[in-house]
């Protein structure tokens, strides 16, 4: 692992997407554009509104920033980049801590717009800090990076790519507590909830939501987390094959 | 992960030399799926030369040259490059390798691709002005100066191609694998590639293996690989070639060998 070729990587991550504006803006703008939409379809009930919008502000990151690694790699594998870094001296932690820096760059901006305009525009009411949310956020984004990356590997074409998002974030989301609380679930699905990431993070939220200072649980939620990104990335560099047949 | 096997490390210790070849091949299968691409093949290249990998499409030649960059598996038998066994961590930085596809980011412009590519190449800040310096030199070297702030992907497959040449000449490499470096290139830029494979040759030493299947290039190569089929029909001089067969260039020559192993192995077809 060397650090130059790490950060190397990033910027090239990033300049890539530079030359690539709407990308960037649908990546910060389409999460502030729900949580606007949320807000007023929630006209008439402003607590529907403070649960389920805390929640997503830590979903979002993760599931932008899971279709776009997970074509970013695709892109790579398929064009034959991959290749040619990994027959370079190119340590396979290099490649992966580049998009990791690259992409974490991203989301903490998206997460600081989303979260800034829920807070002061749309009169989110959190009782903890703000900085504990965007944290939550940011360890979401690694997470959804590290999934992209790691289902690039089953991904034939930029078309399956898109059709695993359903089939690896859906379930999640609608068993991570979002809808209705885990412990009111089918036993068996509480079950399967205890062991997808998101339901973490969207607990997570929700310590902070109503919690003065930072607690316990909270601490837990946010190292099972980031336990699950660093283990879904080490799970992805073995996708990472130098010899391929 | 599927290494050459063989006597390795008696390799890897062997002084390395001009005497020694740049690359040599013993026994040199590979098995891709239910197919087996290289049959147990044999084969040298010389240091300081340029070697012409010959033969049809889908002969075996672009995993011949996989194998030789480490970037194949299933390999088997004894594969040495540069005194290391192929794929050897230490030869990643002194081997260049240029895929049939252009492999460079089409969302970034030439120089930044040279750039991300040398910085990979030799990583600090420290070696920025060398970077710099190396990234014009290929720049100049391909002829594509002019066009360094153009998007990859706007350039014409020809200029493409070139730059994705430039990046396996960042460096310095030693041995340069290039896998048809040439097709879909006019005439004058053909001719200007075949000038800059033959000065690295003579000034750097540079190791050249080329693959083509166009046969009128195998007269600017100093040795020669006919391929067919998974083997190695012929290694030889292109002049020793024709000779041999009695023949007056190296495509009727590489007919009349097809010819004589098809009558040997009556079984197998030719496609």
């Amino acid at each position: 692992m060397n650090v130059h070729r790490t950060t190397a990587t990033a910027s090239r991550v990033l300049r890539q997407l530079r030359h690539d504006p709407r990308s960037i803006a649908l990546m910060l703008l389409v999460p502030c554009v729900m949580l606007f939409l949320l807000r007023y379809v929630f006209d008439g009930s402003p607590g529907t509104f403070n649960s389920i919008g805390a929640s997503l502000l830590g979903i979002f990151p993760l599931i932008t920033m899971f279709l776009v690694t997970s074509i970013a790699t695709l892109r790579e594998r398929t064009t034959g980049t991959l290749e040619r870094l990994l027959a370079m001296p190119m340590a396979k932690a290099d490649l992966i801590g580049g998009y990791a820096l690259a992409f974490g760059a991203l989301a903490i901006i998206q997460s600081a717009l989303a979260t800034g305009l829920a807070l002061w525009a749309l009169d989110l009411n959190v009782t903890g800090s703000a900085w504990l949310l965007l944290l939550v956020a940011l360890l979401d984004a690694l997470l959804g990076t590290a999934l992209g990356l790691f289902v690039s590997a089953f991904a034939a074409s930029e078309f399956q790519a898109v059709q695993f998002m359903p089939a690896v974030i859906f379930p999640q989301l609608l068993l991570c507590g979002l809808f209705t609380p885990r412990d009111r679930m089918q036993p068996v699905l509480e079950a399967i909830s205890n062991v997808l990431p998101m339901s973490y993070a969207v607990d997570g939220m929700n310590e902070v939501l109503h919690h003065t200072d930072l607690t316990a649980t909270y601490i837990r939620d946010a190292l099972i987390v980031a336990g699950c990104a660093a283990l879904v990335l080490a799970l992805g560099a073995a996708t990472l094959r130098r010899r391929t047949p | 992960m599927n290494k050459p096997t063989g006597p390795r490390d008696t390799t890897a210790r062997e002084p390395v030399t001009a005497a020694t070849p740049a690359v040599h091949a013993t026994g040199l299968t590979v098995v891709r799926g239910p197919h087996t691409v290289l049959r147990g093949i044999d084969f040298t290249v010389p240091r300081g030369r340029i070697t012409g990998l010959l033969g049809p499409s889908g002969c075996g030649k672009s995993t011949l040259m996989r194998a030789l960059v480490g970037t194949q598996a299933k390999v088997t038998g004894t594969l040495t490059v540069l005194g290391r066994p192929a794929g050897h961590p230490t030869l990643r930085s002194r081997v260049g390798y240029v895929t049939q596809a252009p492999s460079v980011y089409l969302d970034l412009t030439i120089r930044q691709n040279l750039d991300y590519f040398a910085a990979i190449l030799l990583p600090g800040r420290a070696h920025a002005d060398r970077r710099r310096a190396d990234v014009t030199r290929v720049l100049t070297d391909v002829d594509l100066t002019t066009h360094e702030n153009a998007l990859a992907g706007n350039l014409s497959g020809g200029q493409l191609s070139r730059v994705s040449l430039a990046v396996a000449l960042l460096g310095t490499p030693e041995l340069l694998v290039l896998d048809e470096p040439t097709v879909g290139l006019d005439p004058v830029l053909r001719r200007d590639l075949w000038t800059l494979f033959h000065h690295l040759a003579a000034t750097n030493g540079t190791t050249l293996l080329i693959s083509s299947h166009v046969m009128d290039e195998a007269e600017r190569c100093d040795r020669l690989l006919l391929m067919r089929d998974g083997e190695i029909l012929a290694e030889d001089t292109p002049d020793a070639l024709r000779t041999r067969t009695r023949t007056d260039t190296v495509e009727q020559a590489f007919l009349h060998l097809v010819d004589e192993a098809n009558a040997a192995h009556p079984t197998r077809s030719p496609s």
